[in-house]
Formats: C-alpha cells, sequence, structure tokens
C-alpha cells in the first residue's frame, strides 16, 4: 500500500503520473512529496510509487 | 535626519541579539510576487534587518490592491516593484534592495533567484505556485522556499499554520481557502499568513528549521 494525503491506497506499481491522472489532479497546480523530497515535475513519468511510500499531493489554492 | 547605518545596526542586534542579527544581515531573501503577502513579507524582513532583499513582480499598483497591500493611495499606477523599494527606502534605509519587473517563469527564474538564501512564493494563481515551487526544488538546491496556500476568506486565522513538507519547502496557510470560490482577501487574514512566511523566513535564517 501507498500512503498518499493519509490514505492508504493499492497503487504501488503504477508511476506517479499515472496515479495523478487517475486521480484527476491538475498537474499545473500541485506539488508532489514523497518520502520527504519533492518529485520535480519532469520525473513525475519515471517515478514508480513503491510499497510503504509516503507521498502528500499539495493542491495549491489561489490567493496572496 | 537618519540614524546613521552604525546606529542602525546597534538598534537590531539590541533586539534580536548579535548573533541572530549577524545572520540576518548576511542573508538574501528573494520575494516572489508583491500583493498582499509579499508587500507585507518584505517590510517584516526589511525591518527585521534581512541584508538583502530580491524584489520581483510585473504588476502595477491598483485601486483594488489597497485594501490590503501595503501601497499608498499616490502610488496607483506605480510598478509594485519601484513602489515598495520606495516604501521600504523609508522604512529600513540600509536594506540592500534588487528589483525585476519581470513576470517570473520557468526558464528566468533561475538566474533572477540565484544567490538567495530562501526563497518566499508570494504569487496568487496556484499555477504560478506552483511553477515557482518545481524551480526552486530541481534548480535552486541550496535555497529553501517558504510557500502559501490558503488564506482566502473569513475564516479563523487560527486555521493558518506552517508546515514543513521537506528539509527546504515550507507551506503556510490553512491549506483549503480560495479565492476563485469568490471568499475575497482581507488584509488581515492575509497578513497572518505573510507573518506565517516572514516568521519562518527568520527562523531558518537563524538555523530553526522546525516551524
Amino acid at each position: 500500500m501507498v500512503k498518499i494525503n493519509g490514505e492508504s491506497l493499492d497503487v504501488a506499481g503504477k508511476t506517479l503520473a499515472d496515479y495523478l491522472a487517475q486521480a484527476d489532479y491538475d498537474l499545473q497546480r500541485i506539488a508532489v512529496e514523497r518520502n520527504g523530497e519533492i518529485v520535480p515535475k519532469a520525473q513525475y513519468g519515471e517515478t514508480v510509487l513503491a510499497e510503504g511510500d509516503s507521498v502528500e499531493v499539495v493542491s495549491f489554492m489561489g490567493g496572496g | 535626519m537618519l540614524p546613521s547605518r552604525e546606529e542602525w545596526l546597534a538598534a537590531l542586534e539590541a533586539r534580536h541579539g548579535k548573533e541572530a542579527q549577524a545572520r540576518f544581515s548576511a542573508a538574501t531573501v528573494a520575494v516572489c510576487g508583491l500583493g498582499g503577502l509579499g508587500s507585507n513579507v518584505a517590510i517584516a524582513l526589511a525591518r527585521a534587518g534581512v541584508g538583502k532583499l530580491i524584489l520581483l513582480d510585473f504588476d502595477r499598483v491598483d485601486l483594488t490592491n489597497l485594501h490590503r497591500q501595503q501601497y499608498r493611495a499616490d502610488q496607483i499606477g506605480r510598478y509594485k516593484t519601484e513602489a515598495m523599494a520606495e516604501n521600504l527606502g523609508r522604512i529600513a534605509p540600509y536594506t540592500e534592495l534588487v528589483t525585476h519587473t519581470v513576470r517570473l517563469d520557468r526558464d528566468n527564474a533561475p538566474g533572477l533567484l540565484a544567490g538567495a538564501d530562501v526563497v518566499c512564493e508570494a504569487f496568487d494563481r496556484p499555477e504560478q505556485k506552483a511553477m515557482l515551487t518545481d524551480v526552486v526544488m530541481e534548480h535552486l538546491p541550496s535555497a529553501c522556499l517558504v510557500a502559501a496556500s490558503g488564506m482566502a476568506g473569513f475564516g479563523s486565522a487560527n486555521d493558518i499554520r506552517t508546515r514543513r513538507l521537506t528539509s527546504r519547502f515550507y507551506l503556510c496557510g490553512d491549506g483549503t481557502s480560495d479565492v476563485a470560490a469568490g471568499e475575497g482577501l482581507l488584509a488581515a487574514r492575509v497578513m497572518v499568513c505573510a507573518g506565517h512566511q516572514a516568521h519562518m523566513i527568520l527562523r531558518l535564517l537563524t538555523e530553526k528549521p522546525q516551524p
């Protein structure tokens, strides 16, 4: 299982790009932290989610 | 008459202690976006005696900014970079200011932000926030980023907090309120978020990495 935003999901083996597309995230408005590091957008396609990973997808809100 | 540079430094050292002040004085912070967040962050950092501020914004001061942004009525129509540099010069005349009146993007950001110890993300659009996060994390490996997400509306000020997502990426805000939901932006709540950002930046400069 992979923990994403506090939820345990059965997505180990998928790429981060696949998961984000499946979950319908707008890639232009997010940042992804995986195991204590921000994953550069250029690496979403090659980042394979592994058993035990902890991921947070930050969806930026407007306003400043 | 203006106090001398030495008098100014002595006053700051008396407030912050010599050690912390030496760190502030030696620091460079880039403030990206000079709206409700960035104008308040810049003032807080200049008052604290941060040595050098890099100020970036492409926009001009508009009447609709004045309810929350630190400009004056007689500055409407001027570039925010120039207006903020003028205001900061009067508040903290010995802070070194570098201004870039430019729309920050993936290509120009690494060069414009080079040398910053900390980058403050103070944009308003989510796409810009995400772009800057990506660029700083990927291309400025020695800089920390203090970003903001969620400060709109009339919600409790106590919902705004600072989180440490990685050793280099901090996020301030309530995480959920969105100006696109029509909640508007209130000066005080935006200032709370800007205060979180400025304070986290000062903590980072004194090597206190926890929010």
